[in-house]
């Protein structure tokens, strides 16, 4: 790791203005669970880290009758454990819950999870060719891609959006507070917060590198909502397919309305599956009308040499994630 | 400088000592190197940088301070092994994935080589060594070697920590609690049906297969 100067800010303000308008010298350490593998593989070389640790405010969960705010230091840990977000946003619980082992979730935090660098194998060795690190070619394209998007029509780079807790977010419209210089504040939904780079003055988001996210508000409108996930191991890595849904209603018998349904891990940014949403909206949840959402969910996939069988993934994950939130026998768990 | 070669998962306990004696040797060097200013003792909270000169930190390891000087890249796990020479947590994949570097902070497990050590001031740090005190074996540990759950053992240490931090919060566990606290370590050899015996007999429950 190159070696860097450490600061400790103790206020949002001031965590802001010890950062700089462009990316690269400057990152933020949040839990670390990203930052410090990305700094130890040479593929972030910051010589200036700021910490938030020490940041009281950042650590605090809010849920009132309108809306629940968590601050961006939150750890998956407690997101995971907290009875009033496990009744109102399992979405999000249960995602959170199965992230690595107790080790990254007592680590790692909200903030962090939803600013997260992508999981490509060429990105992060310092060796291989990545358009993310200023190379030519994005490597992915014609090499090892069974874990890379699917979704990949007018994508020069086809990584895969990692975070599992951008999906539940989306799907029960939440919104991100960021402070910028000269204390500007502004809210951004989560739905627009994320970005499909393609060169190295880019991130995965829309943060400017000197911008805060201090916290995600996430309204309490009493959705019925669910997650489901596809894992090749059970802890310790990220899904290969994952999915989040809400809607209103929905449950014994009555129709679902305004239905979300958010994939991750199929392309660049998170998936807002809209065509899979109009197919169960306004209609009663059964195996017959998730499963035709779930082959509405993959309508346009440009699947890469090695990843066609994400395809399936998706059909499947759509549909069970559906099932679970309105309460329908789990067949699979049989 | 690449700093992440070391090996330190040699065939012999003796090529171990020497391979660790040697980063030992070659840490003090690079601390006189470097020179560090002996003004720079960090005070968390100022707006100031620390850094990247070695700069003087306290930690609290099983219950006793200690100081050390280190550049803010150390992690906690490299703090401790090279520095304190507290070396019962293991860097093994050093990428926040395999659960041999696994210490408690303040009670809660987390990967040492993921946290920087200049933050893990001020907090409880404990490792696998507070398991043994005056000639006595705790029990997590003694369920262990009754159950010979281990082979090589380098993983040994962190699920050691992992076990004891789910019984420590909750001592009424169940066998599947526990294991879900162990999703975080992995091991190589493969012990993990003699771990399984270890926490069936520390959760006083029979196995049922
Ligand atoms: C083994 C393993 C398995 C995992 N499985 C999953 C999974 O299944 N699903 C999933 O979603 N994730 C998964 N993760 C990723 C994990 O959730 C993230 O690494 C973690 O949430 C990052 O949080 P952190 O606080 O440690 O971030 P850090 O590593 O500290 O920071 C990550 C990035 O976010 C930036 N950042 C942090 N906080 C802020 C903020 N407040 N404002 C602006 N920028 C900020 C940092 O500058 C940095 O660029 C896994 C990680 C590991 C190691
Ligand atoms: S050495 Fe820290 S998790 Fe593997
Ligand atoms: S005993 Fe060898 S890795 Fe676990």
């Amino acid at each position: 790791m190159k070696n860097f100067t450490y600061f400790r800010p103790t206020t949002p303000e001031q965590a802001v203005t010890l950062l700089e308008a462009r990316w690269g010298n400057t990152e933020m350490l949040a839990g670390g669970t990203d930052l410090l593998s990305l700094q130890k593989q040479y593929v972030a070389q910051p010589g200036r880290v700021v910490s938030l640790n020490g940041i009281a405010g950042l650590q605090t969960v809010v849920v009132g009758e309108r809306s629940a705010t968590l601050g961006a230091g939150v750890t998956l840990a407690r997101i995971a454990d907290h009875a009033d977000l496990r009744r109102l946003f399992p979405a999000l619980t249960a995602a959170a819950g199965d992230i690595g082992g107790p080790q990254i979730r007592n680590m790692g935090t909200l903030g962090g999870n939803l600013c997260q660098r992508n999981r490509c194998w060429y990105f992060r060795d310092e060796h291989s060719p990545c358009l993310l690190r200023g190379g030519q070619r994005c490597s992915a394209i014609e090499g090892e891609n069974k874990y890379h998007a699917i979704f990949t029509a007018n994508h020069r780079c086809v990584l895969a959006s990692p975070s599992t807790l951008a999906t539940g977010l989306i799907a029960l419209g939440a919104s991100a507070e960021i402070l910028g210089p000269q204390n500007r504040r502004r809210t951004v939904e989560l739905a627009k917060f994320f970005f499909a780079p393609t060169g190295p003055t880019e991130r995965e988001h829309t943060l400017a590198a000197n911008e805060l996210m201090t916290s995600v508000t996430i309204p309490v409108r009493g959705l019925t909502n669910a997650a489901y996930e596809v894992r090749q191991r059970q802890s310790s890595d990220w899904p290969i397919v994952q999915v989040a849904v809400a809607f209103s209603g929905g449950r014994n018998g009555e129709k679902a309305t305004g239905v979300k349904i958010v994939l991750s891990h199929v392309a660049p940014t998170p998936v807002i599956a809209e065509a899979a949403a109009r197919a169960v909206d306004n209609r009663i949840i059964t195996d017959a009308t998730a499963t035709a959402a779930g082959r509405a969910a993959v309508e346009g996939a440009k699947p890469l040499t090695q990843n066609g069988y994400k395809v399936r993934l998706v059909e499947v994950a759509v549909k069970r994630a559906l099932m679970i939130a309105a309460g329908l026998p789990r067949y699979w768990e049989a | 400088m690449h700093d992440h070669e070391t090996l330190e998962s040699g065939p012999s306990r003796r090529d171990f000592l020497q391979e660790t004696g040697a980063v030992v040797a070659a840490t003090a060097l690079a601390g006189a190197a470097t020179m560090e200013s002996p003004a720079a003792e960090l005070q968390p909270g100022t707006g100031g940088g620390i850094g990247p000169n070695a700069v003087k930190i306290t930690l609290n390891v099983n219950g006793r301070d200690v100081q050390t000087s280190i550049e803010p890249r150390v992690t906690l796990l490299d703090a401790l092994r090279n520095y304190l020479d507290v070396t019962g947590c293991k860097r093994v994949c050093d990428r926040a994935t395999c659960g041999a570097c696994t210490v408690m902070l303040d009670g809660k497990v987390v990967y040492a080589c993921t946290v920087l050590a200049i933050e893990a001031q001020g907090r409880q740090i404990r490792t696998a060594e507070s398991l043994y005190n005056d000639g006595k074996l705790d029990a997590v540990p003694a369920a262990f070697v009754r159950a010979d759950a281990q082979q090589c053992g380098f993983c040994t240490p962190g699920f050691v920590v992992a076990m004891k931090a789910v019984l420590d919060a909750n001592p009424q566990a169940a066998p599947a609690q526990v294991e879900k606290g162990l999703q975080g370590n992995i091991c190589r050899c493969g012990t993990y049906e003699q771990m399984r015996d270890a926490i069936y007999a520390l959760c006083n429950t029979k196995r049922g297969n």
